[in-house]
C-alpha cells in the first residue's frame, strides 16, 4: 500500500467514530457547561442571553450536606468494594483454568442482569414484609419494629452490591498478570499469609487497585436511582438533585451547573490516573 | 506450606451476596404471597398477570428494536474505531483513544443530561431516534474495547500472506481479517445489546412520549405495589435470558 495514501486512509477509517463521539459526546458536554451560564425559561428550556445568576444559586449552603454525603458514600463504597474484591481477584487468579472461567461467569452474570432489577431485588428483600426482615426478627437480631429500608446504610449496601463487579473485574485483570511465585518466595522467607498478601500481592496489583477505585468512585458519584429507591428523604445524593432539577423543577441551567460540577469531580480523578499511567510507562522505559 | 483458606471463603461469601437477592426474586415469582415474606404456596398467577400485561410486551418490542439497531450501528462504528486505533500511531489516534475511553467512565447521569441539553438546544424532539443515538453513543466505546482486545491477538502477517498470494487489499480484509475478527465483533455486539436493554438512566433523560422502554416500564410499575409480584416474574425471565446470553457470548469468546 502506498505510503502517500496512508493519511487519507487513516482519516477515512477514524472519521465515523470520531465524528459520532464529537457530535454526541464532546459537544453535549460543552453544551452542559455553557447552559449553566444561561437563564432558565418556564417551559423547561433555555432563555436568551447569558447570566451568572445560576452559578450564584448553586452556591446554596443547602447543597453542602448533599455534596458531603455524595462523597462519603462514594468513598465508603469504594473502600468496601476494594476490601471484598481483592481476595476475590486473588482467589480467581490463583484458581485453575476451568474454575477461573466459572468464577468469571459468576461475577459477570449479576453485572449483566438488569440494574433496576438488582436494586428492586434489595428493595423487596429489605421490605418490612420481606424475607430478610422476617428472618432477622425471627432470629432476634433486630427489634420487632425495625425498618431496614430508607437509611443511608441501605444506600451504601446497595451501592456496594451494584458496584462490586466493577471492582472485581479490573482487579482480576491485574491479578492474572501477577507472578504468584513472588508470594511463595515471600512465604519461604518467613512471611505469614496475611503479610505476604498485603506486602507482596497488594503492591503487585496496585495499578488494578487504582483503576478499580476510580471506576467505582466515579460511578457512585453520579448515582441517583439507588438513593431514590432504597434511601430515605434525607439520603439524597448529588445525582438526585440533578434529576430533580431536570424533571421536577424543569430548570435546565440549574441542573447543568450541578452537572458541570459533577463533571469536574469525575474528570479530576481520571486525570490523576492518566498521569500516573504515563509516569509508570516512562518509569518502565 | 499451608495456604490460607480466607480468600476462598470470602469469594464464596461474595458470590452468595451477589446471587442471594436474585435468587429470592426468582423464588418469590412463584410465591402466592404478595410481599414474599413467607412461602404461601406455588403459583403461576404472576406469570399469567405478566402475560396479560400488554403494555409490558409493547415496551419489550420497543426495547428490542432499539437494542438491535443500536448494537448493529455500534458494531460497525466500534470495529472501524478499533481497527484505526490498532493500525495507526499518531496524534489523531491519541485523541481518538481518549474520546473512546472517556464515555466508559462518564457517569450515566452526565451522559443523559448532556444529550438532553443537546436535544433541547437544537430543538430535536425526544423519542425513538434520540434514544437510539444515546444508546449507540454509550455502546460504541464498549464494542471498540472488545474488538481492540481481539485485534491485539491478530497476526497481521496473515494479511501480507494473502496479498502475496494475489488477493487485493479489500479481498484480504474481507476473506482473512473479518472472518477471524468476527467472534470479537459479535461478542462486542452482544455486550452492546445487553447494555442497551439494561439502560435506565440515560434512556430516562432522552425518552419522549410513547417510547417507554422495558426498564422505564419496570420503574413505573415499581411505584404501584399491586404490580410488584409481576415485576418478580418479569425479572425472573430477564435473569434467565441474561444467563443464556452470558453462556452464548462466553462460548463465542472461547471458540476464537
Amino acid at each position: 500500500m502506498s505510503t502517500r495514501l496512508r493519511p487519507a486512509r487513516q482519516w477515512l477509517i477514524t472519521l465515523p467514530s470520531l465524528a459520532w463521539l464529537g457530535v454526541f459526546f464532546v459537544i453535549p458536554a460543552v453544551l452542559v457547561i455553557l447552559t449553566a451560564f444561561r437563564p432558565a425559561d418556564l417551559q423547561g428550556g433555555v432563555g436568551p442571553g447569558w447570566t451568572l445568576a445560576t452559578l450564584k444559586e448553586v452556591q446554596d449552603p443547602a447543597y453542602l450536606p448533599i455534596l458531603w454525603r455524595t462523597f462519603w458514600l462514594s468513598g465508603a463504597t469504594t473502600l468496601i468494594c476494594l476490601a471484598l474484591a481483592l481476595p476475590v481477584a486473588f482467589q480467581m487468579a490463583h484458581s485453575g483454568e476451568r474454575m477461573r472461567q466459572v468464577l468469571l461467569l459468576l461475577v459477570v452474570i449479576p453485572f449483566l442482569s438488569n440494574f433496576l432489577i438488582r436494586v428492586f431485588a434489595w428493595k423487596s428483600l429489605l421490605h418490612p414484609e420481606g424475607p430478610l426482615t422476617k428472618l432477622l426478627i425471627a432470629l432476634h437480631l433486630i427489634p420487632e419494629n425495625a425498618v431496614l429500608l430508607n437509611h443511608a446504610g441501605t444506600v451504601l449496601l446497595v451501592l456496594v452490591y451494584t458496584q462490586l463487579p466493577f471492582a472485581i473485574l479490573p482487579l482480576y485483570a491485574a491479578a492474572e498478570k501477577f507472578d504468584f511465585g513472588l508470594l511463595d518466595a515471600a512465604r519461604d522467607l518467613g512471611a505469614g499469609p496475611l503479610s505476604a498478601f498485603s506486602k507482596v500481592f497488594v503492591p503487585g496489583v496496585r495499578r488494578g487497585i487504582l483503576s478499580a477505585a476510580v471506576m467505582v468512585f466515579v460511578c457512585c458519584l453520579g448515582q441517583y436511582v439507588i438513593p431514590q429507591m432504597v434511601g430515605g428523604t434525607g439520603d439524597e445524593m448529588l445525582g438526585s438533585k440533578i434529576a430533580q432539577r431536570v424533571f421536577s423543577d424543569r430548570n435546565l441551567p440549574h441542573a447543568s451547573a450541578l452537572a458541570g460540577g459533577l463533571m469536574l469531580a469525575v474528570l479530576l480523578p481520571m486525570l490523576v490516573v492518566v498521569l500516573w499511567q504515563q509516569f509508570g510507562r516512562k518509569e518502565a522505559e | 506450606m499451608k495456604r490460607s483458606r480466607l480468600p476462598a471463603v470470602i469469594t464464596c461469601g461474595v458470590i452468595l451476596f451477589l446471587f442471594a437477592p436474585l435468587g429470592v426474586l426468582v423464588v418469590n415469582s412463584f410465591n402466592a404471597s404478595r410481599f414474599g415474606g413467607e412461602w404461601e404456596g406455588f403459583t403461576w398467577n404472576w406469570y399469567e398477570k405478566l402475560w396479560a400485561a400488554g403494555e409490558v410486551w409493547e415496551s419489550l418490542w420497543i426495547t428490542l428494536k432499539i437494542a438491535v439497531s443500536a448494537s448493529v450501528a455500534a458494531m460497525v462504528l466500534g470495529t472501524l474505531a478499533a481497527y484505526a486505533l490498532h493500525r495507526f500511531r499518531s496524534w489523531l489516534q491519541d485523541v481518538h483513544h481518549m474520546l473512546i475511553t472517556l464515555p466508559l467512565v462518564m457517569p450515566d447521569i452526565l451522559m443523559g443530561m448532556s444529550l438532553l441539553a443537546l436535544f433541547v438546544l437544537t430543538g430535536v424532539e425526544t423519542g425513538l431516534l434520540t434514544i437510539w443515538i444515546a444508546h449507540v453513543t454509550f455502546c460504541l466505546s464498549f464494542v471498540t474495547m472488545v474488538v481492540l482486545g481481539r485485534l491485539q491477538d491478530f497476526d497481521f502477517t496473515l494479511l501480507d500472506a494473502a496479498r502475496d498470494l494475489g488477493a487485493t487489499p479489500a479481498k484480504a480484509v474481507r476473506k482473512v481479517l473479518l472472518p477471524l475478527l468476527l467472534p470479537g465483533v459479535l461478542a462486542g455486539g452482544l455486550l452492546a445489546f445487553t447494555l442497551s436493554i439494561d439502560d435506565y438512566v440515560i434512556t430516562f433523560f432522552v425518552s419522549g412520549p410513547g417510547t417507554t422502554t422495558l426498564p422505564l416500564r419496570v420503574a413505573s410499575m415499581m411505584k404501584t405495589s399491586r404490580s410488584l409480584p409481576v415485576i418478580n416474574a418479569l425479572s425472573t425471565l430477564l435473569i434467565a435470558s441474561t444467563f443464556l446470553f452470558a453462556a452464548l457470548s462466553s462460548r463465542l469468546q472461547r471458540r476464537a
